[in-house]
């Protein structure tokens, strides 16, 4: 992903974050904690199973609607994080061929069973992650981390790079623009080319940290960034929204949903 | 090399989680104490700096490819390994967060195997004594390249290890050994040149920042506790699973060897019964999928692998949750003492 494309991404995602509905206005914590919860209790289930990871789906789904965060960008970054996944799944079909079911003229291995668990778990596992940073925004995340128990040098330290991030990228993304325009054609640097960019990034770089660090000594820094937003609490809200969510995962990870509704409606078929 | 959610249990997950956080908690405490808050801005900024130059790729000579700054090891040797680990930590986060990059719950993984390696085993170790404490060009050279190449070969061990204890891919152990420790040989040299590229550039440009001894950075005697802990973590969860997927098959050749059949006949009434009833409940592919003449074998197969490995799982999931127990009261005792250091 090139900077400008990786810089306009986390931009959108942002935005997206700074709106405001009742998602948006919930501690961050209790979507944080949910979010952890969908995780683990979705992908601990076995490794062949498909139908049971559907319900998982509503998490991602109902988040992303009630917070108006586009499904098509969701989709869009899920298909950018598959080929690691994809890499290390295809060998599934190939390793595990023992014959678990027929679906009519069709039977189906054990292995293509999980690979294509594989792919709905990096699917869910990715939208549910990208509709949290939609719907709390990375400041608040980090905060709400703090507020859970993370050390401050650790949130400080995220707050920092989140703020220099678009700095230096911007700052890499001119010299990379300056470079284009000078040689001509649009070619990959060579190494020499590289190491004298990257060098002079990394001296730009240093000389900031020095800047910074003076400025936020004469506005006489404590150690923690400020809060802009009023800090909110973990009110009926957001006892509400984790009691439903929970109680919800709980029983679609506890009950075989799919396979009870297609034994109803297999009843249904005479 | 980043570690996926999907490939991932969430017991291997959450005992790397655990090793991660304690790492964390240690290099924050460590921080902590040596105040010294010009390097709070220098953390981010270089952060930023790594999260920026792993966009920028160039062409590697006569191969047609191109490669990138990873920017574990030049972190290390330019802020010490406990702000490099915190720094690595946030540049993950971010990558996880907003693209992806592995997943939140595989950011434990990810943390330690590009964290960990490169902060407190790649640099203390290698890159240290090899470019030692007044670094000339070509110490600087070999120093950060084999630094590199081992941190890179260790990170992708720990993601081999990570998948294969997890169960959810079916690659066995070897083969993706195999696959994994060339590709990261070639990304570790790449690496590792790069690093030292940078590193010799900054020698020349800013030589100021070599040979000056900075605070906070000597070692102490708990560090390799808490490094022998995590490993410690890391190989028996790795360890473990290889019992766990050992084991179904020790089991079924000592019951064919015993009963001199290859499946033993499954009692109709008792606790065997009770417990199949059971299995048939939560399994996932209930008996009528199965067809006529392949029903019976498949169920055989079916009771003795859910044996197996229903055993296995708990006495794996038991085995590695007294070790994330462990991992995470000795952080929380770490931080403790720390505070009770710093006030006394």
């Amino acid at each position: 992903m090139g900077i400008d494309s990786a810089l306009h991404e986390i931009r959108r995602l942002d935005d997206l974050a700074s709106q405001d509905t009742c998602l948006h206005r919930l501690d961050a914590r209790a979507k944080v904690l949910a979010t952890l919860f969908f995780l683990v209790s979705m992908l601990s289930l076995g490794r062949y199973e498909v139908a049971r990871l559907l319900p998982f789906a509503c998490f991602p789904l109902l988040l992303a609607v009630q917070g108006r965060v586009p499904l098509g960008l969701l989709f869009k970054r899920a298909a950018l994080a598959l080929p690691f996944v994809l890499f290390v799944g295809l060998f599934n079909p190939l390793i595990d061929r023992t014959v678990q079911l027929h679906l009519g003229p069709l039977a189906v291995t054990g292995g293509m069973l999980s690979f294509t668990s594989i792919m709905l778990r990096s699917l869910l596992a990715v939208t549910t992650g990208l509709v949290l940073v939609g719907i709390t925004g990375f400041d608040q995340i980090c905060r709400a981390l703090g507020r859970l128990g993370m050390p401050t040098a650790l949130l400080v330290q995220l707050q920092f790079l989140y703020r220099y991030l678009f700095v230096l990228a911007d700052e890499a993304l001119r010299m990379l623009q300056a470079r284009a325009q000078r040689c001509a054609k649009n070619s990959r640097p060579s190494l020499r080319e590289y190491r004298a960019l990257l060098g002079s990034l990394l001296l730009r770089t240093l000389d900031r940290a020095g800047r910074i660090h003076q400025a936020m000594l004469c506005r006489g820094f404590d150690g923690q960034m400020p809060d802009l937003r009023p800090t909110t609490a973990f009110g009926p809200a957001e006892w509400r929204f984790c009691a439903v969510w929970g109680l919800f995962l709980v029983a679609i990870r506890v009950l075989d949903l799919p396979l009870y509704l297609g034994a109803k409606a297999g009843g249904l078929i005479p | 090399m980043h570690m996926a959610d999907a490939l991932l249990s969430p017991v291997v997950g959450g005992t790397m989680w655990a090793a991660s956080a304690g790492l964390l908690a240690y290099s924050s405490s460590r921080l902590k104490s040596s105040l010294d808050d010009h390097r709070v801005p220098l953390m981010g900024v270089l952060a930023a700096f790594v999260f920026a130059a792993q966009m920028i790729n160039f062409s590697i000579p006569g191969t047609g490819s191109s490669g990138h700054l990873g920017g574990g090891l030049i972190l290390a040797v330019l802020l010490g390994p406990h702000a490099a680990f915190l720094s690595i930590a946030s540049v993950l986060a971010v990558q996880a967060l907003f693209f992806a990059d592995g997943g939140l719950l595989a950011l434990g993984c990810n943390i330690f195997n590009m964290g960990f390696f490169s902060c407190f085993l790649a640099y203390p170790l290698i890159y240290k004594p090899l470019a030692g404490e007044t670094p000339t060009r070509a110490k600087l050279m070999a120093g950060s390249i084999i630094a590199a190449t081992m941190g890179l070969q260790f990170g992708a061990f720990g993601v081999v290890m990570e998948t294969v204890a997890s169960g959810i891919s079916e690659l066995p152990f070897d083969s993706f050994v195999l696959l994994m420790q060339p590709i990261h040989l070639a990304i570790g040299l790449v690496e590792g040149v790069v690093t030292a590229m940078l590193l010799v550039f900054l020698h020349e440009a800013r030589p100021e920042l070599f040979g000056v001894a900075r605070p906070g950075l000597e070692t102490r005697s708990l560090r390799p506790v808490v490094v022998g802990l995590a490993l410690a973590a890391m190989v028996v969860g790795g360890g473990l699973s290889w019992f766990a997927s050992a084991d179904p098959d020790g089991l079924e050749w000592a019951t064919a060897k015993v009963s001199g059949k290859g499946e033993l006949a499954a009692p109709e009434t008792g606790i065997h019964a009770t417990l199949d009833a059971l299995q048939k409940r939560i399994a996932l592919l209930p008996d009528y999928n199965f067809r006529g003449a392949e029903a019976a074998k498949g169920e055989a197969r079916k009771d003795a692998d859910s044996w197996a490995s229903v055993d296995a799982g708990t006495s794996l999931s038991g085995v590695l949750g007294g070790f994330m127990t462990l991992c995470l009261a000795g952080g929380v005792a770490f931080v403790l003492r720390r505070r009770a250091q710093a006030k006394a």
